[in-house]
Order: structure tokens, then sequence, then C-alpha cells
């Protein structure tokens, strides 16, 4: 796919927390096309201490209004200098990067989507992709506490919506791996991104459960289009790049213990 | 428009413009965002006689106005390199030079030997100084000696352009620089990434896979300005500055330094257009200041 280098207008910027915003971006050229499981590289300006791009998944993309969806959880100071960007300011981004999610060719199928943390990012728009294609989605979502899983009601609008919350506020209290749903059914694709060790559990599940399973890694990068080979994880075929044979992996591809 | 053109060594490029090794991979990279045959000249990732998976996973550390890295020259090797990537990069209309490393000096011998075949590929930048593999690269480039018996078996060999790339890890950068002029570099490029570390307080572990890393960036640009000087004081040769470039105005200084031809690194990550920015910017600067070529600006410091 064609890369882009854009400057984007923020039309909207959705503080949904102290620690989380939705950006939404806008622009008077039709945005490109981009895929579920693509990132952008993000320049953050004004600030001494951030050098290079920030990686972002993309969240969400509604052609009918040019919109481009991302979410930002604030963890250092380049996050938080894109979480407080203003409507009508510019911001400038490489896009569409990354490989994406696969898309089952069987209607049929059963797929379920497991997010942790900001990791649910790219699965909302992977959610509305699947369903364009007719699949019957559901999500599992695992937070914290009720106050950091987000976009509950964008979720609602294309599957199903199983939570899990540390603190038992929201859905089934614990981990998503120890949500009932996955004793109690069996899928035929499982796709998850958030955090390492809750991937590597899900991972671990798909693979005792003979699951076709796919995760969305975020090692760090330099440049997100393949030329600093700065981000390599180890895989069957050796290292090779998240930014651009990734961040979408087979887990069967990945050296992780499970 | 002003005149461009510049020798540097046996080669003759189009602008004084390049793109540095292991910052532009093999330059097909960039031309979803640019026309890379504008610029004077692509150098290559870092390649080894065989392939090497380079270090482990973190490679990268961001840095103030900078960033480590520690990729240790992964590569697919020069045989990947012969029958993969050279049939699409010979098309690239500008030069392509092609950053060659080794363990040992056989492994370069065999290295250039293979190169010379290749009739599109006008010389090679000896990489004699990358501080990210334990065995080889930096070990050669610190010491007069070696460095020149790097040179000097390279040159016995190698029948088109050697530009060397210096190692700034070293006491005397100059020194070095002399030793492999007198070997038959026909120029030298510095500065290579200066080795530094980062360490997470949090974890209190390193941040790199291997402790330590290469600095690169505008961090090291008042150091590199000064080597470029340097060097550029003390040999004959061409030399090719590089170290910080973000804009054409930080080209234009390793210029005035002494610099023949600049390359342009780290600086592509965050702006994978910016070589023609530096391009269009050395071209308004001449005619700004009325000069007629870039060649009236090099080393025209003024004291
Ligand atoms: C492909 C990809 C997609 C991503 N998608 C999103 C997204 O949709 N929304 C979002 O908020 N973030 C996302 N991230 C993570 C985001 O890029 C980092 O959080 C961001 O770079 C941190 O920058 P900072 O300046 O705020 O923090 P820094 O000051 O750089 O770091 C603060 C802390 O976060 C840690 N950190 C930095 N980068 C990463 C990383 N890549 N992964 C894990 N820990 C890190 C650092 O070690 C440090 O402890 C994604 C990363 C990748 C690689
Ligand atoms: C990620 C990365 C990889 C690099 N790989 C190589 C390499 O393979 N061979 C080499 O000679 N230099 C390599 N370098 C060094 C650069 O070519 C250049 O000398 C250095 O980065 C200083 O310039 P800059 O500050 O403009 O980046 C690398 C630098 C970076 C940041
Ligand atoms: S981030 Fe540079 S190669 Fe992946």
């Amino acid at each position: 796919m064609k890369k882009f280098m854009l400057d984007l207008i923020i039309k909207e910027n959705v503080q949904l927390s102290n620690q989380y915003a939705l950006l939404i971006l806008t622009s008077s050229d039709k945005l490109p096309e981009m895929l579920p499981g693509q990132f952008a590289e993000v320049r953050v300006d004004g600030s001494s201490e951030v050098f290079l791009r920030r990686a972002i998944s993309i969240n969400y993309v509604d052609y009918s209004k040019n919109e481009l969806w991302l979410l930002i959880q604030v963890v250092g100071e380049g996050t938080k200098r894109l979480a407080a960007l203003k409507s009508a300011e510019s911001v400038n981004l490489l896009l569409p990067l990354g490989n994406s999610f696969s898309i089952p060719s069987n209607k049929d199928s059963k797929v379920l989507l497991i997010g942790g943390g900001v990791g649910v990012a790219p699965l909302l728009f992977l959610g509305d992709f699947l369903k364009s294609k007719g699949i019957e989605v559901n999500f599992l979502l695992g937070a914290r506490s009720k106050a950091d899983l987000l976009q509950m009601s964008e979720f609602e609008r294309f599957g199903t919506v199983y939570t899990t919350t540390e603190d038992g506020s929201h859905g089934e209290k614990g981990y998503v791996t120890q949500h009932s749903l996955l004793r109690e059914s069996k899928f035929d694709h499982i796709y998850t991104c958030g955090p390492t060790p809750m991937m590597k559990a899900v991972a671990a599940y798909a693979h005792k459960t003979n699951t076709n399973c796919e995760v969305s890694l975020e090692n760090t990068m330099a440049c997100g289009f393949g030329v600093c080979l700065c981000c390599v994880t180890d895989t069957v075929d050796g290292h090779l790049c998240v930014c651009t044979e990734g961040p979408v992996f087979n887990i069967t591809k990945l050296k992780w213990q499970i | 428009m002003a005149n461009l053109k510049i020798k540097v060594g046996t080669l003759q490029l189009k602008n004084p413009v390049m793109t540095a090794s292991g910052t532009f991979g093999y330059g097909t990279e960039y031309s979803d965002f640019m026309d890379i045959s504008r610029i004077g000249g692509i150098v290559v990732k870092g390649t080894t006689l065989r392939d090497r998976q380079g270090n482990q996973y973190p490679r990268m550390a961001e840095t103030p106005s900078g960033m480590l890295n520690a990729v240790g020259l992964q590569n697919k090797g020069m045989e990947y390199f012969i029958n993969h990537i050279y049939p699409t990069v010979k098309n690239i209309d500008t030069n392509i030079l092609v950053n060659l490393s080794g363990s040992t000096i056989e492994d370069y011998i065999e290295g250039a030997e293979r190169l010379n075949e290749l009739e599109k590929i006008p010389g090679i930048e000896l990489n004699i100084s990358c501080p990210n593999v334990k065995e080889g690269g930096m070990a050669f480039g610190t010491s007069c000696l070696s460095a020149a018996q790097v040179v000097k078996a390279v040159r016995r060999v190698y029948k088109n352009d050697i530009m060397v790339k210096l190692s700034p890890n070293v006491t005397d950068i100059s020194e070095i620089a002399l030793a492999v002029e007198a070997e038959g570099a026909d120029s030298v490029s510095l500065i290579n990434t200066l080795l530094g570390m980062a360490i997470n307080s949090e974890t209190r572990k390193p941040v790199l896979s291997t402790i330590t890393g290469g600095l690169s960036g505008p961090a090291v640009k008042p150091i590199a300005l000064r080597m470029v000087w340097q060097v550029a004081q003390a040999v004959k040769i061409p030399v090719v500055g590089m170290g910080g470039i973000m804009n054409a105005t930080d080209a234009i200084e390793f210029i005035l330094a002494g610099a023949s031809a600049i390359q342009v690194g780290t600086a592509n990550f965050i702006d994978p257009t910016v070589t023609i920015k530096v391009l269009d910017g050395i071209n308004d600067y001449l005619e700004r200041h009325k000069f007629s070529s870039v060649s009236d600006i090099i080393g025209a410091m003024e004291i």
C-alpha cells in the first residue's frame, strides 16, 4: 500500500479521562485507504524532549465523514503532547504503516477480538471491518477498572461485548483470559492487542485450544517504515521488523514460550 | 538555479546531498514519499559477506535530540544483495554506494571483489566504524595501523571508488584520516555514531540489549562538525560530512567546515522527505548569497 506523509487537522479532541484522549482527525483531501491493524507515525511538535515520531494504531476510519480516529494513552511526554492537541491544530502523520489483521474468508467463522488497555484501539476498526464482511464479531475487553474501559458504545455498534475488570467494577472480575466465555465457547480466530503479558496468556490459550491467533506487537520504533531495523522481533524466520512484517503476527511465527 | 554538481573522489554527484547508511534502507522504501533519483547519492544499509541477524531487541533508545541504536549490522549478506536487491537499485538514477563491513580483512576483500562485478555500483563506503558489533567494525577504525591495513587490502582488489567511513570514537580522527588517505582512499566520510548508553532507572536495567549503542541525531552535530573541520584541514582527498544534519542550514555548516558533500541520516526517520528539503535549501542559500556553485563554499568558513 502506498504510504503518505499528511498534515491532518484536529476536528475534535475527546478527553475520555485524564489518561486517555480520542483524537478525531480530518483533511480537506480524501483520506487514503487504511486497513485494520495498521498504524501511523505521528510527529510531536514543540517539545525538545521528544525527538522521534510516536507510533499510534488506526483506531477507526469513517470514510463517509473523512475522519481518522486515534486513541491516545498518556504514558510520557510524547503522548501527553498528543493528548493535549486542540481543535483546528494540525498534526503531521506517516500512514498507513505496517500489515493488517487477516480477514477470514468464511463468513460463518467465529471470531473473538481480545483487547487490554489502550490495546483495544485497533480492534474497533477491525470489528467494523469484520462486520462489514458479514462476520459476527465478539469483543472481550479487559481493563483495571470500569473507568479504563474505553469506547464501549462504539464497540457495541459492531458486535457483542464481554468485559473483565481487575477490581470487578464492570463485567467479570479478573483478567481477560479468566473470562467464562473462553471456557464455554470455541472460536475459529482470535485477534489480540494489549500488554505483552496479556497477549502471551491469550496466545497460550489459543495454542492449547488449537485456535488460529494473531497478535499485534508494540515494539519501540524509530522510523516505522522498515529502514532503521530497530523494531525487530524474533520469529521462526529470524529477526523481522514489527513495523513492516507486523505489527500483526500469527502466533505460530513468533518464538514465544507458551 | 546554482550549480550543485560536485565531484567526490571519482564519483560525479548531481548534488552534494547523500543519505547515510542504515537510515535509508535501499532507497526504494522512500519512493512513496519523494523522487529518490533527485538525491546526489544513496549509501545502502551496511552489508557483510554473510547474512547477519544483528543484535537482540531492544535496539533503540531515544535520547535528548537524538537516539542510540544497536542494530548490529543486520543484513541478508552479499549474495542476497547481488541477486535480490541490486537488480532493483541499479535502476535508480543516482549514485548507489554499498556500505561494506566485515569481521576480518579477508571478509572485506571478498566483499569488495564481489562488488567489482556490479556495473552500476560506482563505489563503496568502507565501514570501519560500526560500534555495535563485537568483532571487526569499529575495531578496524580505531587504530591507524588496522585502518590502513583494511584500506590497503581493499584498494588492491577494488577497482572503483573507495570512501572510507571514519569512527568518532578515537582520540585523533585526523590521524586515521591521514592513514587511510595514504593507502589510496578516494574520500573519507564522517562521522559514524558515537558510543553511548542509556539506563532505565525504574527497572535498573540497560535500555539496549547490548548495553552500549551508537548515538546519532542533532545531539552529535557540534562534535561531527568539529571533526569534519579537523579532517578537512588534514587531508587532500574530499571529505563527506554527516552527524545530526536536520536541515539545509546544518548541511551548509558542514560544507563551510570543509565537506564536499554531506549525508543525512537519522533525520530521514522524522521527515522522509528531508533530503529534498536540504537539497532545495542549499540551492536557495547559494542564490541568496550569490554563489554560482556549491563548490564555492566548500571550506569557506571565514576565520
Ligand atoms: C504499532 C504500535 C501501535 C501503537 N498504538 C498505540 C495507540 O493506539 N495508542 C497509544 O496510546 N499508544 C500506542 N502505542 C504505544 C505508543 O507508541 C507509546 O506509548 C509512545 O511512543 C510513548 O511515547 P511517550 O513519549 O508518551 O512516552 P516515552 O517517554 O517515550 O515512554 C514512557 C514510558 O512508556 C514506555 N514505552 C515507550 N514506547 C513504548 C512502546 N512502544 N510500547 C510499550 N512501552 C513503551 C517507555 O519505556 C517508558 O517507560 C503503539 C505502539 C506501536 C509500536
Ligand atoms: C539506525 C541506524 C543504523 C545505522 N547503520 C549504519 C550502517 O549500517 N553502516 C554505517 O556505516 N553507519 C550506520 N549508521 C550511522 C549513520 O550512517 C551515520 O553515520 C550516523 O547516524 C550519524 O549521522 P546522523 O546523525 O545524521 O544520523 C546507522 C545509524 C542509525 C541511526
Ligand atoms: S521502526 Fe524502523 S525498521 Fe521498524
